[in-house]
């Protein structure tokens, strides 16, 4: 029998890791990764929850958030395909027309 | 230890593992396929937590579809080996202190939480699973009104793939 809290720290820890991607990458399309891994660490915890708590809306959220991730890479891809034609780059630094 | 509980740091360690490969490979098809293994891991606890159909949404849905679309642009946009830019003040300044403070602080946060201690004292993981019939019925029921207005959430994200990613004429 594994606690709880265990999953809840792991589900912290990759949260984290995807700050820090998220942070550090460069290439648009790896930031976009680091948002599914976030979405993927509140997931596990959404689950944890749900264990902890014998509820099942815990896995309905999970699963209306897997859906808004699918429509979110949908489209986040278009658009990174539509900016990779523009700008001939995938570096976000050359995406700078709106930068302060 | 038990059975579930090395289960759990088997595929604990595989996850972390896999995020650390997406923060450190330049290449974006590695971190790509280090992202796959993240995901398949977390199915893996899904499973450990109850949650079959969650586990099986999670290899078909996030590791087959997303993932492939992810690879798939990749691919496509030829993208290489990212280029090795200096940082930015911001993220050298502000980034990595807020992302380990971030981390430490929420892990501390959910460890010590009165929630987590409540939980961890009554049900655990590796006991009953959660019954696919009770999740349908939720949805299907209590959440109608959200499930309903997923689907238009969809047809608007295909449309707007679609013309952003046509060509102009």
């Amino acid at each position: 029998m594994v606690p709880v809290s265990y999953f809840l720290v792991l589900s912290a820890i990759l949260f984290g890791m995807g700050v820090v991607a998220f942070v550090f990458k460069r290439n648009i399309v790896t930031i976009f990764m680091s948002i599914e891994l976030m979405l993927n660490a509140v997931n596990l915890a959404f689950v944890a929850f749900a264990r902890a708590n014998n509820e099942v809306d815990g896995l309905v959220f999970v699963f209306f958030v897997i859906v808004v991730a699918a429509a979110e890479a949908a489209v986040g891809l278009a658009i990174v395909i539509t900016l990779a034609q523009n700008r001939q780059s995938l570096n976000v630094e050359r995406v700078n027309l709106l930068k302060f | 230890m038990s059975l579930p509980l090395i289960l759990f740091f088997v595929c604990a360690f595989i996850a972390v593992l896999g995020a650390a490969l997406l923060i450190v490979s330049r290449e974006p098809i590695h971190s790509a396929l280090s992202l796959i293994l993240v995901m398949i891991s977390l199915a893996v606890l899904y499973v450990l937590l109850g949650a079959e159909f969650i586990a099986a949404v999670q290899i078909i849905v996030y590791a087959g579809a997303i993932m492939v679309l992810f690879v798939f642009v990749i691919m496509l946009l030829n993208a290489h080996e990212e280029e090795r830019t200096d940082w930015s003040k911001m993220a050298k300044y502000a980034g990595v202190p807020l992302g380990v403070v971030l981390l430490f602080w929420l892990a501390h946060w959910m460890a010590h939480s009165g929630i987590a201690a409540a939980s961890a004292a009554g049900s655990g993981a590796g006991i009953a699973s959660f019954s696919t019939v009770d999740l349908a019925k939720e949805i299907f029921r209590q959440y109608l009104l959200p499930f309903e207005a997923t689907s238009i959430l969809i047809l608007i994200a295909i449309l707007g793939a679609l013309v952003l990613a046509r060509k102009d004429e």
